[in-house]
């Protein structure tokens, strides 16, 4: 039962082979087995998840059918949950139980999902290998010693080794797609502004964008179709129509143009990843797509541009978290200041420190110009790279992540070295495009992704391209060796 | 590009971060580390370039100033490590 997908499940509810409450009870008991080799939850939610599956099978009952009826999945612990403990992986959120559910949630809720708990992730979201939690590492489902990547390395766990349908995550940098890759699970991070951030603890806001982690690209659609919208609550949300992602996921691709961009395959690129990339991009000619190479000079200023924007952005977000009116507070405060400085020394762990200290850094008095300003506008030249490439392509393709996982503290020693975990993956945030990973390989029995990036608002286009490719190759359909043996 | 432990200092009293005197080593030479890395956008020329906001360009969104909210005071304070009639607590600011 476990093996079944989003769309799998909704058939099997409606045609009344099994109920929800069976199904929960199944990944609930499995998620009790098994997680202790993942670490992919910090909190289980039997009692909240049993009681909407019962509910949901009242209204199967009756014949309502809202999309997600009683399909369980899990939300990542950024996502605030009313009434459930919302940690952000972090000391400083340890004992935060929110008022209130963050719009994505709400949407799931209103959709008829069954929660079944908050997944791992790096402390608020920073890392890319799921080492910071607070909580402990996510371990890699194909192999317990690798990292799943990061920063939503517990929802990609989760959906790798079986104990949730789908998951939902956060990409600032990378933080759906490389862990998708690492994991051969589908990621999408939407546009910039498509899914609420709303209840979404904020990293960088600017960046932070939520989307879905599933098993292929027809239950991320199923799943997207429920997260995004416009939301009144979150300024920067888009005002456009709602989409059913589900709708052209069978159109044909035939005369689709893709751009492969020459930095994209330069060095730092494992060979072997690459090798799975261009046999992806074959099958897609295959398809009756055309190739056109198309050029992004300023890839490299990516991640430098990143590193000034985002921490500089979750410096000043960051600062809400004061030890009055919320999380962690150190022992007997001597005054003010000594309150504001331990509740922060303790709370936060060494790379949110260090991204803070970097971000003060970069907006403090005399640096403003040369750091965070030229950021911004090396910005602006990173997103014309895409403009003109998507005026010859369709959709742009590429490797996800520069090599398969890594061992667990192979890296964790060397944050710039993490940072180009991210090289493929940084550019779309900052322009604000979708992108999205998708399983098109295995180098030594680890995954590897295939990127495609979309041009704004492609989201469907980019389902369909990544539909097709699944319905000619079996990559998705690979599961974690550990996983399948219970 | 090296960065002093006094420098790291002077940023932790404005995150209003303590780091611990053993630590301070280590997050100077990593703090150069990555400052290093962002320095390569100086090479870059930007002149003309509009620094980016909104990769849309969206802009900002009005709404009239009216209560759109319930008031949560209470349980919003439930969430404060000390509070006392509605309001948080702090140590003594003022002698």
């Amino acid at each position: 039962m476990h093996q079944l997908t989003i769309a799998e499940i909704i058939r099997g509810l409606r045609d009344k082979q099994f109920s929800s409450v069976e199904i929960t009870r199944h990944l609930l008991d499995r998620i009790q087995q098994l997680d202790g080799n993942y670490n992919s939850f910090i909190t289980v939610t039997e009692e909240l998840a049993l009681a909407q599956a019962t509910a949901a099978d009242e209204r199967l009952a009756r014949g309502e059918a809202p999309p997600l009826c009683g399909v369980p999945i899990a939300h990542k612990d950024i996502f605030c949950t009313s009434g459930v403990r919302t940690s952000c992986g972090s000391k400083m959120l340890d004992n935060f139980v929110p008022p209130y559910d963050a719009t994505v949630v709400e949407n799931f809720n209103r959709a008829g999902a069954v929660t079944l708990g908050k997944t791992n992730m790096d402390e608020f979201a920073m890392g890319s290998s799921n080492e910071t939690s607070y909580y402990g590492p996510v371990k890699n489902p194909w192999d317990t010693d690798c990292v799943p990547g990061g920063s939503s390395g517990g929802s990609a766990a989760a959906v790798a080794a079986q104990l949730a349908p789908g998951t939902t995550a956060t990409d600032t940098g990378g933080s759906i797609r490389q862990p998708a890759a690492l994991t051969n699970t589908t990621g999408l991070k939407p546009t910039y502004g498509r899914v609420s951030r709303w209840g979404m603890i904020a990293f960088a806001s600017s960046l932070d964008q939520a989307g879905p982690i599933a098993r292929n690209a027809e239950d991320a659609a199923y799943m997207l179709s429920v997260m995004a919208g416009h939301d009144a609550k979150d300024s920067t949300s888009l005002n456009r129509p709602l989409q059913d992602y589900t709708l052209n996921l069978n159109d044909s691709i035939a005369g689709l143009k893709i751009g492969v961009p020459k930095e994209y395959f330069g060095e730092g690129l494992n060979a072997d990843t690459a090798a799975r990339v261009q046999d992806a991009l074959q099958e897609f000619e295959k398809l009756g797509a055309e190739l056109v190479e198309v050029s992004l000079p300023h890839t490299g200023l990516a991640v430098p541009a990143y590193y000034v924007i985002a921490p500089a952005e979750a410096s000043a977000n960051l600062s809400r978290f004061d030890g009055v009116r919320y999380g962690h507070r150190c022992e007997d405060p001597q005054d003010l200041r000594d309150l504001y400085m331990r509740s922060r020394g303790e709370g936060f762990g060494d790379e949110v420190q260090r991204r803070i200290l970097v971000g003060t850094y970069a907006l403090s008095a005399g640096y403003y110009d040369a750091y965070y300003n030229k950021a911004q506008q090396v910005r602006r030249l990173i997103k014309q790279d895409f403009v003109q490439a998507f005026d010859k392509v369709d959709v742009i393709m590429g490797p996800t992540s520069p090599s398969p996982a890594f061992a667990l503290g192979a890296k964790s020693a060397d944050p710039v070295a993490m940072y180009l975990e991210d090289i493929y993956t940084i550019a779309t945030n900052l322009a604000g495009l979708p992108g999205m990973s998708l399983p098109c390989g295995l180098v030594n029995n680890m995954p590897v992704g295939l990127q495609i990036i979309g041009n704004y608002l492609d989201e469907a286009r980019m389902l369909n391209v990544a539909h097709q490719y699944q319905q000619v190759t079996d990559w998705h359909q690979q599961y974690a060796g550990s996983a399948s043996a219970a | 590009m090296a960065v002093d432990t006094q420098t790291v200092e002077k940023l932790a009293e404005l995150a209003r971060i303590a780091i611990s005197t053993e630590t301070i080593e280590e997050v100077s030479t990593r703090l150069g580390d990555v400052l290093q890395l962002v320095d390569q956008l100086q090479a870059v020329s930007t002149e003309g370039v509009a620094p980016m906001a909104h990769p849309l360009d969206e802009e900002q969104v009005l709404r009239a100033d009216e209560v759109s909210e319930p008031n949560r005071r209470e349980e919003f304070l439930q969430l404060a490590p000390q509070s006392e009639e509605g309001l948080y607590l702090v140590p003594k600011v003022i002698d």
